[in-house]
């Protein structure tokens, strides 16, 4: 009930309860205050169009049409509410039997129970009408019968998930009986989605009641109700419009004051935030740092090269904080860093491609000696699209289901090195082949969801070559592979970055698969770079205690099985962390007071080695140290 | 189909007492009721009538008037044609203007720019997708029609008289369906093989016709289907409004007089055209998800 305490309050909310308020109590009293004002004749002023004494004018009798809508309002909304909750109980029972009967039985009563729903409701409303003949209470009947499919389906659908549940199936296992089933565990579980159901029924039942009153078949004269007013009303719009605008302003606020209840107390039962006024995305973080000269393209220029790199989203997430890379041609770079140290963001953006609300600022940013930030859409678009690919995380969802292999592949040579159709294709099939999928030829015609996980994503890679990158950024391409896929692709990979003499930038929480393929590896760790260095001093032995216990925390053929796996204990820090020491200082074994209060910088430490460490370990004496140090805490 | 037949044919006789009685009034003679009885068959066994019934159906026979005299089908034919360009144009419309309409706002919206675009399209969209069709059609009469006399109030004579009709039934199927459109592109522009799309550096309306748009389209036309049917009821509320020579009038009148085969012949037809229409729009769904079976077949 808090939830829909607190969607209540929401401003929506507050209109939806005031609106509530207004109609129950013209529904209470409306009859009681106004009915003789309401069928008072008045001859000399019938069909009147608005006036003083008339706001909204008079009917052929000369009765009062303002008094006549607020009177009308009971019966109005009586007959609704009881539409609906007669389709309830009529619908509830109906949807509860599938899960209740025998299977087969209740496949034919779901598939009944869809048809019914597809069915409009206004024409099952005018047929029961019908055949219980016209009037009040036909038309109660028919709408009941209108809405009853919704209240069927919802009860089935609630009804099979929770009969699924697992307390619903230990109660089955106990022996429980069907009706008490029923009674005690699926019905309280679907109570309160039913209950917002009827408050939008009931809304619905207010607009197809109007609608059969308004064609004659709902509420009969003498009687009288919002319908039947307006469509007295509309015979005369062209005389008095206000007659028929008055009743029809009515049936609209209505409707919409019951919507507005259902939708508001569903938003609250979902959990999901209403949209509040005032809430706007947080500024960005920091200007810009000046952007640098343009570098001339030449081949010893770095073909990615980022100083200063932060992201930031709103409400204060930084994720990314002052990162500097940079990539030479030929070189492969790999990022690791367990997941949440802002390795996908910083290639992300790199990339240019970092979701909408991400902020970045960098005080160097260059792909090519070009700094993106600066180029025109049209220009960066083609810099990127000409330099750059990408070969992302999961090739199960990294391929668009609705378009054929060749055209996605294709596409991008057409557009980037104005390939014609044809030319494409051979090429996709071409890359297809280097890839090694066997026949190309019939591959390119087919969907993605017609290759295997592996061949996904030597396909992702293969599109990765339509443009010949002069960088390749490939995110963790291998985790979601097993283990002889994975070999395939880095093999894959390298042999690509070999013949190519492209850069490549590969993104892996994987020690071993990274020593395995980059020349270089760029450590991070909540959102920084702790350590740079080359693949042969990370096999030698890591400088920062963090790149250390990485490297301790993966298992090798000669890891003593009786001792359980090394782990790093403790949480590295958030985005959200603002503070100012070394932020692996809490998980560190060497951490001392400095690391607390002081944050080390990245600077060199031997010649292919920066580490920001104030207590950086030795050649000699790394692993053992910090093995040794651990063990310590744990003992 | 089977459950649809026998639904209407069961309608006749749950009437509360008889229904030849109650079209000719309590005043008529008891042999004109009898020889009334007979020639409808009615005097038979259930059992009987309901064979009867069927095999008449599959002859395209749907009965007899009982206030004209008229074969059914006869005024169904005649009219049929007017209700069904209504619906469908007010459908293709709706459709015309909800997928750009949908499709733009989920372009533009995308990762919670412009909020207040958001806002006020989420209000404008709630408020007219649920505005019921007989509603907006008084409030397009007062004002294109009465007020500005733009736009004929009645009748179907020329292009000018469909405008306000259709209007009255496209505008609120339309914002209900561009509001899926939005949230289905959202939801679509939120997919991997969009990032992917993103990286290709395609310019836009590659990304968003090419890439984006066929992935809301599942959704989009489940959703139409449905909306489809409720234009084909909202066209019995308009009809009547706008004095349309369709089969909604026709419904309408035929309840009031009592006219029970009447009601029965159109209870079929209308059925039946919603059981086609979700067909149409299954094997629609069919053709468009490559995914599916069919084309192989």
């Amino acid at each position: 009930m808090g939830r829909w305490r607190r969607a209540l309050r929401t401003p929506l909310g507050v209109v939806a309860l005031v609106g509530l308020g207004v109609i129950v109590i013209l529904a209470v009293v409306g009859p009681v205050l106004w009915s003789d004002d309401a069928s008072r004749f008045d001859f000399e002023a019938v069909s009147q169009g608005a006036s003083r004494a008339h706001p909204l004018g008079t009917d052929a009798l000369g009765r009062d049409i303002l008094y006549r809508v607020l009177v009308a309002t009971r019966l109005s909304v009586t007959l609704a509410v009881l539409a609906a909750l007669l389709g309830a109980l009529i619908g509830i029972p109906i949807g509860a039997l599938p899960s209740l009967v025998g299977e087969r039985l209740g496949r034919t009563i779901t598939s009944f129970i869809n048809l019914a729903v597809a069915f409009p409701s206004l024409l099952i409303a005018i047929f029961v009408a019908a055949i219980v003949g016209l009037g009040a209470r036909g038309a109660v009947f028919g709408i009941a019968c209108a809405v009853a499919p919704y209240f069927a389906r919802l009860t089935q659908t609630l009804a099979s998930s929770v009969v699924g549940a697992d307390y619903v199936a230990a109660a089955r296992v106990l022996g429980a009986r069907r009706s008490r089933l029923l009674g005690r565990h699926i019905l309280p579980n679907v109570a309160e989605p039913l209950l917002l159901t009827s408050t939008l029924a009931i809304g619905e039942a207010l607009l197809t009641l109007a609608g059969l009153s308004f064609l004659g078949l709902g509420v009969q004269p003498p009687g009288y109700d919002w319908g039947r007013m307006l469509s007295e009303g509309l015979s005369r719009i062209y005389v008095t419009p206000v007659v028929a605008i008055g009743p029809a302003v009515a049936i609209i606020l209505a409707a919409l004051v019951f919507t507005l209840l259902g939708e508001t107390l569903a938003k609250g039962v979902a959990g999901q935030q209403t949209a509040r006024w005032g809430d706007v995305p947080a500024p960005p973080v920091a200007p810009a740092g000046p952007p640098d000269r343009p570098l001339a393209d030449s081949p010893d220029s770095p073909v990615v090269a980022v100083e200063g790199l932060t992201v930031a989203f709103p409400g204060g997430s930084t994720p990314v904080r002052g990162v500097s890379i940079d990539v030479r041609a030929g070189e492969i770079v790999g990022i690791v860093g367990e997941s949440g140290s802002g390795k996908t963001l910083t290639a992300m953006a790199i990339a240019d491609l970092l979701p909408p609300s991400a902020r970045m600022t960098a005080s160097r940013y260059a792909i090519r000696g070009q700094d993106p930030r600066l180029l025109s859409e049209g220009a960066k678009r083609r810099l990127l699209g000409s330099s750059l690919a990408i070969v992302y995380q999961d090739p199960m969802s990294s391929l668009n289901p609705a378009l054929r292999i060749g055209r996605q592949l294709g596409e991008v040579a057409e557009l980037h090195d104005r390939l014609s159709r044809k030319q494409a294709r051979r090429r996709s099939i071409d890359r297809l082949r280097d890839v090694r999928i066997g026949s190309p030829e019939t591959r390119v015609r087919q969907y993605p969801h017609e290759f295997s996980g592996g061949m996904r994503q030597r396909t992702v890679i293969a599109m990765g070559l339509m443009i010949d990158p002069k960088i390749l950024i490939a995110d963790e391409p291998t985790t979601a592979l097993d283990v002889t896929v994975q070999q395939q692709i880095l093999r894959l990979l390298r042999d690509v970055g070999e013949s190519s003499h492209a850069a490549a930038l590969f993104i892996s929480h994987d020690v071993a698969v990274v020593s395995q393929l980059c020349s270089r590896v760029v450590v991070m760790y909540a959102g920084r770079v702790v350590e740079e260095l080359d693949v042969p001093t990370l096999v030698r032995g890591p400088a920062h205690p963090y790149t250390a216990a990485l490297l301790a925390s993966v298992p090798t053929m000669e890891s003593d099985r009786a001792r359980p796996l090394a782990t790093i204990p403790g949480r590295a820090p958030g985005p959200f962390d603002e503070s100012p020491g070394c932020p692996f200082a809490s998980r560190c074994p060497l951490a001392t007071d400095r690391c607390v209060s002081e944050r080390p910088e990245l600077e060199g430490l031997t010649p292919g080695q920066r580490v920001a460490c104030w207590h950086p370990l030795t050649a000699a004496d790394q692993r053992e140290r910090v093995v040794r140090a651990r063990e310590d805490v744990a003992v | 189909m089977a459950l649809l037949l026998a639904a209407t044919f069961l309608m006749i006789h749950l009437v509360p007492g008889d229904p030849v009685r109650a079209s000719l009034g309590p005043t008529a003679p008891k042999e004109l009721v009898d020889a009334r009885r007979h020639a409808l068959g009615l005097d038979q066994s259930l059992p009987r009538q309901f064979s009867d019934y069927v095999s008449q159906v599959a002859h395209g026979d749907m009965g007899t008037s009982l206030v004209t005299g008229e074969a059914t089908t006869d005024v169904i034919r005649a009219r049929l044609s007017s209700t069904m360009q209504l619906a469908g144009l007010a459908f293709l419309v709706a459709m015309l203007v909800a997928v750009p309409l949908g499709g733009a706002m989920a372009a533009m919206t995308y990762g919670g720019k412009r909020r207040s675009l958001e806002l006020g399209f989420a209000a404008t969209a709630g408020t007219f997708a649920s505005i019921p069709s007989f509603l907006l059609a008084v409030g397009l009469v007062w004002l294109l029609a009465v007020t500005f006399r733009v736009f004929p109030v009645a009748g179907r004579e020329g292009i000018s008289s469909y405008v306000l009709p259709i209007a009255a039934l496209a505008i609120a199927p339309a914002f209900a369906l561009a509001r899926i459109v939005r949230v289905e592109g959202l939801r679509v522009l939120d997919q991997d093989y969009m990032r992917t799309a993103r990286g290709k550096r395609l310019p836009p309306r590659l990304f968003y016709v090419r890439h984006a748009l066929p992935n809301t389209l599942t959704a989009t036309l489940t959703i139409a289907g449905l909306l489809l049917g409720g234009l084909i009821a909202g066209t019995v509320l308009v009809e009547n409004i706008f004095a349309w020579p369709g089969l909604g009038t026709v419904l309408v009148q035929s309840v009031t007089q009592k006219d029970y085969p009447q009601v029965q012949a159109l209870a079929l037809l209308f059925g039946t055209l919603v059981l086609v229409i979700n067909f149409a729009v299954d094997i629609a769904l069919g053709l468009i998800d490559p995914r599916s079976t069919i084309l192989d077949a």
